[in-house]
């Protein structure tokens, strides 16, 4: 067939420099913390918390980087989730609702209110800097009417589960402890780590016969061997790790799954594919048949969705409704994504990046946490991380 | 040599990988109008900045002598300290500021800071005179037409001081009278002793205005052909740029042309923003399977607003008429349905409306057609691929990989990959708005074949254009628009630059 010796050419892995670049980057403040905190910083009970520390803002770093890829932002997160905690209080505390109910209300809740931001924003056309700036006063005031300006505590136990707990070792308790160098194994960790592997290995090498498929060139079999070999050694290193504390935290699984969706939905579908033309040239994609208004206002709806998540997650953690709850938490989104590589001007990011930017900050805050630099100090310091990383940025793109 | 105001000698450029200015020369005297033509890429934009300076002394060997006296300019303010004013295809003008400020900006008339206005205007009104331009200078640039605003640039220049005047594609966004109007100015210029380079791509301006014409090809000097000594016809410079002659500028085409098979009739439409102001006025119009129908008319006719309130109601309101395809009544209430009902739109400005620049060209060929090359929202990448791949291959986009940006393609490249994009949409109506603006000659010829094969494929194809040559070149009928109206409509055999002119004349007198 015509022009496959040329498709072969391109069909190279390609790698976004940026986005390598920033991988590199936390791995090296994770090393740099490492020595400075003699260690402490990737001790299993530590890796631990800093995945509950910063999942919520993982998962709303999520979301906003659909809002940045269409090149606006979303202010209103924090308070969203502090409205959300809230509500939920209320609900299980004072109405005696069933918790489970109450988690399913509270992500209907997160809807409307993205679809009411949504509204405004898309089909009004007023800039979603204004109207989420209005949401972030709108609910940070309606979640200090609702509690009175009060803490409510305490949350029922799926909630704390959710984002303070772990998954249960049911491997063991079916087959019996297992030991190794004297220490329990969390069997049901390590099994997920072989299973992660193993689907691992699967996509790939269906990947490459669909490839084959089409006549594309792939890797040689060595360097597929290499690449899976490192990947496979990463999964289960981490895993192993985690079983040396107290297994699998239960919000690592919400959020990997929250990645995969997000990161396939970006990546292989045409939803992402009408994001990222919204954010490139909204004119050529609404002349290409783009529905841009109904693409606009989902985006909105999906943030409201996920500031709900992040809200339940953190009530949970706090176990406590509290009219404080998630101040700034926008701004740590938004910080995470343009580190993580998103363009201020829309069209480009990946939720990869938006991960790798959000664990970023969250090392560093750890970090400091533990060398026990103050509170004041690690924002200041926060702040010149992301004016570098951007910096970087555009510099290395004025180099091309 | 005495009268000779700017020399560049053996300027040589290069980018990593490419030699974009191969030891060029150019000399321009300082009582001419020196155009400057090639195709694109041949170097003619790099070669100017270097001469004002984007390109930064260093960054280039050779030397530049102006007014007899070598240069090294650092930055674009050295050379315009020197006199030479470049002009941009875009023009860097703030919209929502006056005339007045924008003349002075940067420059502005101030004594400690505080502007004085009436110096600023008074100053304003003399030299928008000077390019024969009537207007206040209090009005905002937003509110007057691109020619126009064309013309405040040129006095921007002139407000500096300036020696040697560079425009790039100046009439690329006017139409006929606006053009002919700025080429007055230029003549006028040169008559009080600023003399200009001219970029352009309308060869026919070029043989009317110039008095020598540098050609570029590939990043070298071609030749410099002078008025009087040698042929200045557009021939002569064609066969320059391409290195070969093109017999046909509009390639043959056998037509066979079918039944009626898009129409509309009493097409009405309200501006959006003013509702009362009428912007299409009982248009009726078809086309025929098989058949291309050129829309003639000057800039503001309302060809481009026609076309959009056509597809799908992307323009206008109060949308009122009747559209038939295929025989049978339609009405497209969004643009999704007009694209599932087989019309596509190329837009008039391929960078703001059509292309989306930071994504590459797999992409920007899929977008229009995601629902067939997905099944369940899940896009088949390797299909994608091998789509981009077909249509790179068929039309001949010149590209190292598919991969490549759309923003870093050129013109015609990029003009191809919007093709690629509706032609893979697999319509049976297109409307092409400008298919060819601001592309070569070279890459021109490709496009006209490519319009030819959709309507030998049964096509109906629409093309809107405001440069006459091309409507009359490939249209087998002509439609005449002129403030909103069909004012005529010509056969191939009458359709002429006098005929549509007439039909233009006509109506306006009327009207």
């Amino acid at each position: 067939m015509e022009g496959t010796q040329l498709t072969n050419r391109n069909r190279k892995i390609q790698f976004n420099a940026r986005q390598y670049g920033m991988g590199i980057a936390l791995i090296a403040i994770m090393i740099l913390f490492q020595i400075l905190t003699k260690g402490v910083l990737l001790k299993p009970l530590n890796v631990s918390n800093l995945i509950m520390q910063n999942s919520y803002v993982l998962v709303l770093a999520i979301g906003m980087l659909l809002c940045i890829l269409t090149g606006n932002i979303d202010l209103s997160v924090g308070s969203i989730a502090a409205f959300i905690g809230a509500t939920s209080g209320v609900f299980i505390m004072d109405f005696k609702m069933d918790p489970v109910l109450v988690l399913v209300l509270s992500v209907v809740i997160g809807g409307v209110i993205g679809a009411w931001q949504g509204f405004w924003i898309s089909y009004v056309r007023i800039p979603a800097f204004i109207v989420t700036l209005a949401g972030q006063l709108i609910f940070r005031g309606l979640t200090m009417a609702i509690l009175n300006g009060q803490t409510k505590a305490p949350f029922p136990d799926i909630y704390t589960v959710v984002s303070a707990g772990f998954v249960p070792d049911v491997l063991t308790d079916l087959l019996g402890p297992i030991s190794l160098f004297g220490k329990q194994l969390n069997l049901l960790t390590l099994a997920f780590g072989i299973l992660v592997s193993v689907l691992y290995i699967i996509s790939e090498l269906r990947k490459r016969a669909e490839m084959r498929r089409y006549n594309f060139a792939v890797l040689s079999p060595a360097m597929l061997a290499v690449k899976v070999t490192l990947m496979v050694v990463g999964i289960n290193l981490f895993t192993f790790w985690l079983n040396d504390y107290k297994g699998i935290p239960t919000v690592l699984v919400l959020l990997g799954v929250l990645i995969m969706i997000y990161s396939f939905v970006t990546s292989r579908t045409t939803i992402g594919r009408h994001i990222y033309a919204f954010g490139g040239n909204e004119k050529a994609a609404r002349l290409s048949g783009i529905n841009t208004k109904r693409v606009f206002f989902w985006v909105y709806v999906n943030m409201g969705v996920l500031s709900a998540v992040a809200g339940i997650v953190f009530a949970g953690r706090l176990n406590a409704a509290t009219p404080k709850a998630g101040v700034n938490f926008e701004l740590d989104a938004i910080a995470s994504c343009y580190i993580g590589g998103a363009s201020a001007s829309g069209g480009i990011g990946t939720v990869f990046g938006a991960i790798v930017g959000g664990l970023i900050m969250g090392v560093l805050n750890n970090g400091m946490s533990i060398m026990g630099i103050s509170v004041d100090w690690q924002q200041a310091i926060k702040g010149f991380v992301l004016l570098m990383a951007v910096a970087f940025d555009v510099l290395s793109k004025k180099k091309k | 040599m005495d009268n000779v105001i700017l020399e560049m000698i053996d300027i040589t450029k290069e980018f990593p990988g490419v030699v974009a200015l191969d030891h060029v020369n150019l000399v321009v005297k300082d009582n001419e109008i020196h155009a400057l033509v090639g195709e694109n890429g041949a170097g003619k934009s790099t070669l100017m900045n270097v001469l004002s300076g984007v390109y930064p002394h260093g960054t280039y060997t050779g030397s530049i002598v102006f007014q007899g006296e070598e240069c090294e300019f650092h930055n674009i303010k050295d050379s315009e300290r020197k006199g030479i004013a470049i002009i941009h295809q875009e023009l860097a003008l703030v919209p929502y500021l006056s005339i007045a400020e924008n003349m002075f900006l940067g420059n502005e008339r101030a004594r400690g800071g505080v502007i004085n206005w009436q110096e600023t205007r008074a100053r304003t009104s003399e030299l928008l005179a000077r390019v024969g331009l009537h207007e206040n200078p209090d009005t905002l640039i937003k509110d007057i037409g691109v020619g126009k605003q064309q013309l405040v640039e040129i006095a921007k220049a002139l407000a500096k001081e300036v020696k040697l005047l560079i425009l790039d594609e100046p009439t690329a966004a006017l139409n006929e009278a606006e053009s002919a109007h700025l080429l007055d100015i230029i003549r006028e210029l040169k008559r009080r002793g600023v003399p200009c380079i001219i970029i352009s791509h309308k060869l026919n301006e070029v043989e009317q205005v110039a008095d020598s014409i540098t050609i570029l090809r590939d990043g070298a000097t071609i030749e410099t052909l002078v008025k009087d000594v040698d042929e200045m016809s557009e021939d002569r410079i064609i066969k320059g740029m391409v290195g070969r002659e093109i017999k046909d500028r509009w390639p043959a085409r056998e037509s066979e042309i079918g039944d009626v098979y898009f129409s509309v009739e009493n097409w009405c439409a309200f501006d959006p923003i003013d509702e009362d102001k009428q912007v299409i006025k009982n248009v009726s119009l078809h086309v025929r399977k098989g058949e291309v129908v050129g829309i003639a008319g000057l800039m503001g006719a309302g060809r481009t607003e026609l076309a959009m309130s056509m597809f799908g109601k992307a323009y206008g309101r109060k949308i009122t008429g009747t559209m038939k395809k295929d025989g049978k009544p339609v009405e497209f209430k969004t643009i999704q349905h007009a694209i599932r009902h087989g019309v596509a739109y190329l837009t008039e400005d391929r960078k703001t409306a059509g292309l989306i620049l930071i994504n590459d060209i797999r992409e920007n060929i899929s977008m229009a057609s995601l629902g067939k090359l997905s099944k369940r929202f899940v896009i088949n990448r390797n299909r994608e691929i091998q789509v981009a791949e077909e249509y790179r291959a068929k039309l001949n986009i010149k590209t190292p990989s598919i991969s490549q940006l759309a923003g870093n393609l050129s013109g015609g490249n990029q003009q191809k990959v919007c093709l690629s994009r509706w032609i893979f949409a697999d319509p049976d109506v297109l409307i092409l708005d400008e298919p060819t603006r601001g592309i070569d000659v070279g890459a021109k010829y490709e496009i006209y074949t490519i319009i030819n094969k959709l309507a030998a494929a049964g096509k109906a194809v629409i093309i809107i254009s405001s440069e006459l040559p091309e409507v009359l070149g490939i249209s087998d009928r002509v439609y005449v628009m002129n403030q909103g109206r069909i004012v005529g409509e010509l056969s191939k055999q009458e359709a002429s630059q006098e005929s549509v002119m007439r039909c233009i004349m006509q109506s306006s007198r009327e009207g």
